[in-house]
């Protein structure tokens, strides 16, 4: 109880401290935007493609679940920066000199970066209506495609917390960011079919996380969804986030101990 | 009553044994100087009092409660306040204050009047509802001495409160924290390797080296044990060496040490001293450019009982940064 309670004050503090900055909340919104213009245009006709295996003609209709995926990804990358920063002021000691939930001290931020997925899923979702992409599973399809959302969040925040806790170091974050960033967004079927792809890629694709987000979003927005499939996927990243949870929480006890 | 009972606590990271035997005990109501240069323990020390870190042997126990088997009581009897600065930079003073308030337990209109209070009582009320960012390094660490007090805690640690501000700054915070040990009821730990600062503030101070104390008293009974006063000869030239070597040699003189062009002896009559160390080094054709004497000082005290010379320890220092 008190867990929940503590994590429920931490969220509500690094909320209201990015509320403050007006240019972070216009990044926030606006950013998943211009993937979705500017993939959107770019990769138009790529549904035309001989041996198809698209799912619709329609691209925005393809690209948009996968966007909503893409930037949770993304986003949870970056998560540990707030992390280090809070190590490098001593905020988390003063913390731990108090009897706060230590628990709470890593949870609230995988938390705080879901909601942030959240939030930022909701107004591509919104969006993409406006061009025309229908969620062919209706409400239930809503729900899955932004739960989708948390969990591929949630599930790399875990790893960036634990990397922030273990590294303590802005650049080496980064450094990782990109390093893992790039590779895993392209060897999934954000933009552009599996059955286009190499079929090397395809295999490893079946192992990246990124994609198992991918498949699950996209099935609801798509017509004839395979719920099966979606209800795996789904499965598979919880799996994943209850795992990197439970990391982010041991590169806690190792960061205690080192103190 | 004792508020902190230190016993024989000993701490190691690694190749670096940080504490090595620490013990010593503050009644209730006392403010405590941990003195020495980095490196020397003190902030070990505090983290084990904290409960942020654990001993590998030794006992100690804070406000009746032992760290090691009560830790979450001894947080809810502490305050504490880190080395840099622990608070929230992004979030409002008073925001700062209503979160550590509600970590601690506290709620409702009683948080908010405590809240209240103390930033009347720091200096804090028109700050109060700013972004900590814009503070100045004075308000900032008047903030961090709030966070430790919120809860009404008996016991505060103060790892080092006042480095890194300018004198004005200091003198201001020392003021502070002089009313707010009377005002507060508080016992005090606070660490320091400013020499003035344990001689203003503390009641009792204990000097810390190489993870041990090595001796414990008032500030005043400290440099009574000093025997005799302080000789220091400022040379114009560097010939450091040869000058030790003629100081050395004079019968009127006890320890000398040398610490950049400076020349430090301990004698028992300044007065009488004096003379005949001008003599020696003029004859040995050594100039002097001034030679100050002095009843011995903190400085001097740390000098006599770690035999090191505590700036150039300090500037050796550095282990504190690996813990």
């Amino acid at each position: 109880m008190k867990a929940v309670v503590h994590t429920w004050y931490m969220v509500g503090r690094q909320a209201r401290n990015l509320m403050r900055e007006p240019i972070w909340i216009v990044l926030l919104l606006v950013q998943p935007m211009i993937w979705l213009l500017l993939y959107g245009q770019l990769f138009k006709r790529v549904t035309n493609l001989p041996g198809g295996g698209f799912g619709t003609t329609s691209y925005i209709e393809f690209l948009a679940p996968a966007i909503v995926i893409m930037n949770a990804f993304f986003g949870a990358t970056w998560s540990g920066m707030a992390m280090v920063s809070d190590l490098d002021r001593d905020v988390i000691p003063r913390f731990l000199a108090t009897p706060v939930s230590r628990v709470s001290l890593v949870v609230s931020q995988i938390v705080r970066s879901a909601l942030t997925a959240l939030i930022q899923g909701i107004v591509i979702l919104v969006v993409s209506l406006g061009l025309g992409v229908r969620v062919h599973a209706g409400v239930i399809g809503w729900g899955v495609v932004l739960l989708a959302a948390m969990l591929m969040n949630s599930a790399f925040a875990g790893i960036s917390q634990g990397l922030a806790l273990l590294t303590r170091k802005e650049a080496t974050m980064i450094a990782i960011a990109n390093f893992i960033g790039l590779p895993l967004f392209f060897l999934s079927s954000t933009l552009i079919a599996f059955r286009q792809m190499p079929s090397w890629m395809q295999q490893a694709g079946k192992f990246n996380p990124v994609n198992w987000g991918v498949v699950a979003s996209r099935g609801v927005v798509l017509p004839a969804t395979d719920w099966s499939s979606v209800g795996v996927h789904l499965g598979l990243l919880a799996g994943l986030t209850v795992a990197t949870a439970a990391f982010a929480t041991w590169t806690f006890r190792v960061y205690q101990r080192q103190l | 009553m004792d508020a902190i009972i230190v016993d024989g606590l000993e701490k190691r990271y690694k190749e670096v044994q940080a504490l090595d035997g620490v013990s010593f005990r503050v009644a209730a109501g006392e403010v405590f100087g941990l003195l020495g240069p980095n490196g020397a323990g003190k902030s070990t020390t505090v983290k084990v009092l904290t409960t942020l870190t654990t001993p590998d042997a030794g006992r100690a126990e804070v406000a009746g409660h032992d760290v090691v088997s009560a830790p979450n009581s001894v947080r809810r009897s502490i305050g504490y306040v880190p080395q840099s600065s622990g608070v929230d930079r992004d979030a409002t003073g008073r925001e700062n204050l209503m979160l550590q308030g509600r970590v601690q337990g506290m709620s409702g209109r009683k948080l908010r009047e405590r809240v209240q209070h103390l930033l009347e009582q720091l200096g804090l009320a028109d700050a109060a509802d700013r972004v900590v960012r814009g503070y100045s390094g004075g308000m900032k660490r008047r903030l961090d001495v709030g966070l430790g007090l919120v809860h009404g805690p008996q016991v505060l640690f103060l790892d080092e409160p006042t480095t890194g501000l300018d004198p004005e700054a200091r003198a201001a915070m020392w003021d502070e924290l002089a009313v707010l040990a009377r005002e507060e009821l508080l016992t005090i730990l606070l660490t320091t390797h400013y020499l003035e600062e344990a001689d203003v503030l503390t009641h009792r101070l204990a000097i810390v080296s190489r993870g041990r104390v090595v001796v414990e008293g008032t500030a005043e009974e400290l440099k009574a044990s000093m025997q005799g006063e302080a000789v220091v000869v400022e040379l114009s030239d560097g010939e450091v060496d040869d000058a030790l070597a003629v100081l050395r040699a004079l019968e009127e003189v006890g320890d000398v040490s040398a610490d950049g062009k400076l020349l430090r002896s301990r004698v028992t009559d300044g007065a009488r001293a004096v003379p005949p160390i001008l003599a020696a080094l003029d004859a040995n054709g050594i100039a002097v450019e001034a030679v100050t004497m002095h009843r011995p000082s903190l400085d001097d005290v740390y000098l006599h009982y770690t035999g090191r010379d505590f700036r150039s320890e300090d500037e050796a220092g550095g282990l504190e940064e690996a813990d």
